[in-house]
Order: C-alpha cells, then sequence, then structure tokens
C-alpha cells in the first residue's frame, strides 16, 4: 500500500484535527460554565431543553470526526465501515430502553416511599356491608 | 453470458486496484474489505470494547435516572492540584486537551509509520506515551483528591443536591433547637468539635466547609449541591444540619452510592485502557528501533494498530466526559 500524501498534508490533517477537536471541546465546557452561571452572576441558561442537545451534539460531531478522520474508517471499504457502523445503532434502542427503566425504578421508588409515609390506618370492619342482626336488615337492604 | 463478462474485465481494467475478478479472487492472496487481517480484527475488538463502555454508560444513565437527586458536576470536579479550588471543569478540561494532543501525536506516528520513517515513527510514539503518562498523572492526583480529601469512596458518596428549600444552621441555633427536641450533645474526642444525637442515632453538625469556615451561603434551595465534610479528626463524615422551609431539622442526606461507585469503576476502566496503551506503544516504540517492522515488510502495520486503539481511548474518553462532567 503506496502512500499519497506528503510530509506537509499529514502534519495539514494533523493540526487541523487538534483546533477542531479543541475547539468543540471548549465550546462544550464554556456551554456548561455559562449555562450553570458560573461565568456571569445570575445568568443561566435551560439545561434540559438547551444544553443537554448541544452537549450531546458536539461529542457525537467529535466521536464522528475522531473515528472518520483519525481513525481513517471515512477511507475503508463501504462494508467494512457498515459492518463497524451498523451494530452501533442497538444503542439507540440500548439507550432509549434502558434510560426508560431507569425512570421506571424512580417513580415505582417515589410511589413506595410516599406510601410508607401515609402510615397504616387501622381498618374497621365495615358494618354496612354485613348484616349480623335481624333488625339490621332493614337498614342495610334499603333501597331508597 | 460470455460477452457480459467480457464487458465486465474491459471496464474494470482500467482500475485494478479497486475491483478484483472472480478469477484473482479464487486465486487466494485477497483481503476481505481489502484491509489487513489484524487491522479488521483490531476494529472488530474495538467495537466489542465500544459496547462494554456502552453497557457501563448506558447502566450509568438508568441509575441516574432512577434517582431524585445527583451530585452536580461542576460542584464536585471544582478542585485542580496547587491549591486550586472553585474552578469547576478546569482540570478535567486540561486533561481532555493532553488526551487530543496525545490522539494527534499518534496519528503523526501512524502517518511516519506509512512512509516507512522509522525514526519518525519512534518520534511520536515516545511523545504519545508522554501524553499518556500525564493523562493517567492527572486522574491518579483526581482520584486521591476524591478519595482522601473529600472522602468519596466506592461506597460511600457524600456529594449530592439538595431537594428541599431551608436555611444551615449555625452551632448556636443548633444547640437550642436540640435542647427543645431532647437531642444528646457529644464531643469528637480530642478535639474541640461538639455534635448532636436525635433518638435515631442520627448526627447532627454545624455545616462546615472544606476549609472549616461556615458556608458562604447559609440558605439552601433547591438543586444546591453540597458535599458532607469528611472530619479527619473524628474518622468520620459530618452531616452539617439544617431546618426545612416547614420548620424540621435535618441532616444532610448521603448522595446516591452508586455515583462514587460508576465513576470510579467508569473512570478506572477507561484509566486501565490508557495504561495498556501506554505499554503496548513502548512495545511497538522498542520494535520500530531493533528493526521488527522493517522485517515483517508490513509497513509499521502495528503503529496503524496501536494508533487506531489510542484514538478509540480518546472516543471513549468524549463520551466519558459527556456523562460525568458536562451532563
Amino acid at each position: 500500500m503506496g502512500h499519497h500524501t506528503t510530509v506537509k498534508e499529514d502534519v495539514g490533517i494533523a493540526v487541523k484535527g487538534f483546533i477542531i477537536l479543541l475547539i468543540v471541546t471548549f465550546i462544550e465546557v464554556g456551554i456548561a460554565l455559562v449555562g450553570n452561571g458560573h461565568i456571569i452572576e445570575g445568568f443561566k441558561l435551560p439545561k434540559l431543553i438547551l444544553m443537554v442537545p448541544i452537549m450531546i451534539a458536539f461529542s457525537l460531531y467529535k466521536a464522528y470526526y475522531i473515528v472518520s478522520i483519525f481513525m481513517h474508517l471515512g477511507h475503508e471499504t463501504k462494508g467494512m465501515a457498515a459492518s463497524i457502523v451498523l451494530p452501533m445503532l442497538l444503542f439507540i434502542w440500548a439507550i432509549t430502553a434502558f434510560l426508560w427503566e431507569g425512570k421506571s425504578w424512580n417513580n415505582n421508588q417515589n410511589y413506595v416511599n410516599d406510601k410508607n409515609k401515609e402510615g397504616v390506618k387501622e381498618v374497621k370492619e365495615n358494618k354496612t356491608s354485613m348484616i349480623q342482626t335481624k333488625d339490621q336488615m332493614k337498614t342495610v337492604l334499603s333501597f331508597s | 453470458m460470455a460477452n457480459e463478462t467480457v464487458i465486465e474485465t474491459q471496464e474494470h481494467a482500467h482500475d485494478h486496484s479497486h475491483e478484483v475478478n472472480d478469477k484473482e479472487l479464487w486465486g487466494g492472496g485477497v483481503e476481505p474489505f481489502r484491509a489487513s487481517y489484524g487491522k479488521l480484527m483490531m476494529w472488530y475488538f474495538l467495537l466489542s470494547d465500544a459496547f462494554t463502555f456502552g453497557g457501563f454508560l448506558i447502566a450509568y444513565g438508568a441509575l441516574r435516572f432512577s434517582m431524585n437527586t445527583w451530585p452536580v458536576p461542576d460542584f464536585v470536579f471544582q478542585t485542580a492540584p496547587f491549591g486550586i479550588d472553585h474552578a469547576p471543569l478546569i482540570f478535567v478540561t486540561f486533561m481532555t486537551f493532553v488526551l487530543i494532543v496525545s490522539s494527534v501525536t499518534v496519528l503523526r506516528a501512524v502517518q511516519e509509520g506509512k512512509r516507512e520513517n522509522k525514526s519518525g515513527v519512534i518520534r511520536w510514539l515516545i511523545i504519545t506515551v508522554f501524553g499518556g503518562a500525564i493523562f493517567l498523572a492527572c486522574q491518579a492526583w483526581e482520584w486521591t483528591n476524591l478519595i482522601s480529601t473529600e472522602g468519596m469512596t466506592v461506597y460511600t458518596n457524600p456529594f449530592s443536591a439538595h431537594i428541599e428549600k431551608g436555611k444551615y444552621l449555625t452551632f448556636a441555633e443548633l444547640e437550642k433547637e436540640a435542647n427543645v427536641k431532647g437531642w444528646k450533645k457529644e464531643k469528637i474526642a480530642g478535639h474541640e468539635t461538639f455534635y448532636f444525637v436525635d433518638n435515631e442515632g442520627n448526627k447532627y453538625f454545624e455545616k462546615k466547609d472544606h476549609h472549616d469556615q461556615l458556608p458562604k451561603k447559609m440558605e439552601v434551595d433547591l438543586a444546591t449541591p453540597y458535599l458532607i465534610t469528611f472530619s479527619h479528626h473524628f474518622h468520620d463524615y459530618a452531616p452539617g444540619a439544617y431546618k426545612t422551609e416547614s420548620g424540621e431539622v435535618k441532616a444532610e442526606q448521603y448522595g446516591p452510592k452508586s455515583f462514587g461507585t460508576l465513576f470510579f469503576f467508569i473512570t478506572g476502566f477507561h484509566g486501565f485502557h490508557v495504561f495498556s496503551g501506554v505499554v503496548f506503544m513502548l512495545i511497538i516504540a522498542i520494535q520500530s528501533w531493533n528493526g521488527t517492522y522493517v522485517a515483517r515488510k508490513n509497513g509499521y502495520e502495528m503503529v496503524e494498530k496501536v494508533g487506531l486503539y489510542w484514538h478509540f481511548v480518546d472516543l471513549v474518553w468524549v463520551f466519558v466526559f459527556l456523562a460525568f462532567y458536562l451532563l
């Protein structure tokens, strides 16, 4: 396998990758610090709808860049790339399913905790449902 | 049929390196996906390793979703060496920077390997080894600080965030409340620190921060992060007492135990990968130096494989960084 690039081009690829990864990381940390109110007093960004999606998107971009350029998968045959990338799609299911599951544990636990707080009340015998004497018959079986 | 075959051969005669005809394919010596066995297997190992790390990080996600409260990363990771404090995420950003630099230097080693430039390969591999070693040293410092200074272990997590509003009590206020409730006053042996014990055996301390000072803000808000101070005189944790808005006196609750366990397990597993990579790169640098790869005549393929492994370690860090430090 011959090489097709000059030293200058190789260094160019390395420097470009370094700058891109560094800038993306700085943006992520910057969003975390500004968004959580560490830089500007009293200023925060909405976490769930803005910060989280942006940071996940930037991380995925970094992952794509490392795999495609640094690990050279973009230049391998399509079949090879597919045999590595396609199994990764299982993560879509796994992440959805297990985060859902985690939330469900949380709900169940909170339900149990709330019920425990209520305490046990003494259950009084419900006399209206049972006819004990002949005299009660009238009151219990009234159809009015 | 014969006609078709002829056309196909003619088409591909121009570009022989890209397509292999049936005759050549069955003649042997053709690699699937036009990648060597070793490189392909390295990729499939990395795929399986991705699922291992993925499984750990998904476990982290599921457990985090199952808790009502979770430690706040910018509060937990705010210390750095040389006495730097209140600098959220700065140290870990430096660690990430080191890993990015080492990823780029290993890329240079792979490029020089393809050029069969022995001295270039050795130089860039050794630089990458230094990068890996710096990363490991940083992680060692981070762990030491978390374990011995802040008291987070695999079993105990003193970091958490408040889930109700209230106010920390000064010692005088706490004593007043304790007298009304009839709590016992106790003293740390050999030290002038008092605390109170309620009927169920829970301990209530005056809230102190790292530097044994009262916290800057006595008000407790929703999601305010806190650390239960580990008292080195006492050899135990000293949960600060606070009064909720409804007038109840409570002691700080420990955070989810799984935070410490997951943190040490996942960053430890990643650190183990970094350590292995450093060892592999040292071996490969030595083998480059003694001419093993020149004798193999395969264009320094081993350097390419360790390059893949090292980039993968950087790739995993992207997601460890996301899960533990950013979100």
